[in-house]
């Protein structure tokens, strides 16, 4: 019988990858966006798994906005990314230190 | 037994397909392996019964934000091999901090089936009406109690639209635009004239 530690388990394994991510590129920041992707990812599973669990919908309500955000921040991160690319010619990111636009 | 089956192999491919996504050596697979893990986690959350969110979840990230992302790698030149070089030197800390987040939710977890803290009862207005579809149920929901928190998500939208429009818009120089304006404005009398040259002569324009 799966119960909702079965997601529970699941997303928090997601999480850490996200975060393991963030730790082993950190030099390519599509990379580094990517695994924040997944770490938003494991947070909207983690709230429909609640919100199924307590027969409450406010979890997919919030999950709806967990994801309009996580759209956002992507566009606006791959802006930043495409302007910081024609202004260095890389995106290696472990070095920025002068954001001066 | 079938939803059983269902959830270990969505929730397996998931996690593998999350492993890939960081561990990848080009960065179109990362996106792609991505892509496959939010398919795999929309799996998860029609097994729970939340359709409407999976298939908003396949729409935004598929539809969307993976294209994005694939644009983007596609886009820019960049030389993967020279950022992918400290990769072996941060792996000890990094998965240090892995074993050590994965300690601390296994201990959270475990504290809560041990009895967990008691937050509250919820007051039962969110609660799923009876007979009612899970799209039906969010969409009564959120545009009664919700209302200003989804237009504020909408206002979030729109400023990232223009945020990233914003950001990324250049003006070239050397290019020559089309001045409608200036095409309306222009009268006969501005651009002919009438001459009466004598024979043997030229006109100067």
């Amino acid at each position: 019988m799966i119960g909702v530690e079965h997601y529970v388990v699941v997303s928090s394994i997601l999480f850490v990858l996200g975060v393991l991510g963030i730790f082993l590129n950190r030099k390519n920041v599509i990379i580094i966006l990517m695994a924040i992707e997944l770490i938003l990812l494991s947070v909207n599973l983690n709230l429909v798994a609640f919100s199924s669990f307590l027969g409450d919908l406010t979890g997919q309500i919030f999950a709806m906005f967990v994801l309009t955000v996580a759209a956002g921040e992507a566009a606006i991160g791959l802006a930043i990314l495409v302007i910081y690319f024609r202004g260095r010619g890389t995106i290696a990111v472990d070095d920025v230190n002068r954001m001066k636009g | 037994m079938i939803q059983v089956i269902a959830f270990y192999l969505f929730a397996t491919l998931t996690i593998a397909a999350g492993a890939l996504t960081i561990l990848a050596r080009n960065p179109v697979h990362s996106v792609l392996w991505l892509i496959v893990a939010f398919f795999n986690a929309a799996g998860l959350m029609v097994l729970a019964g939340a359709e409407f969110i999976a298939m908003l979840l396949v729409i935004v990230y598929v539809g969307a934000v993976a294209v994005l992302f694939l644009f983007v790698v596609m886009m820019l030149d960049i030389d993967f091999a020279e950022l992918r070089a400290g990769f072996v030197k941060n792996f000890p800390l990094g998965l240090l901090l892995a074993i050590v987040l994965v300690c601390e939710l296994v201990l959270g977890i475990g504290a809560e089936r041990a009895g967990g803290i008691q937050l509250g009862t919820p007051d039962g207005t969110a609660a799923t009406a009876a007979g009612a579809s899970n799209i039906e149920a969010i969409g009564a929901l959120l545009y009664s109690k919700y209302l200003f928190l989804f237009e504020a998500a909408g206002i979030i939208l729109l400023v990232a639209m223009i945020g990233a429009i914003v950001l990324t818009h250049r003006q070239r120089g050397g290019v020559r635009g089309q001045n409608i304006s200036r095409q309306v404005a222009r009268r006969p009398e501005d651009a002919t004239v009438n001459m009466q040259p004598e024979v043997g002569k030229g006109v100067q324009l």
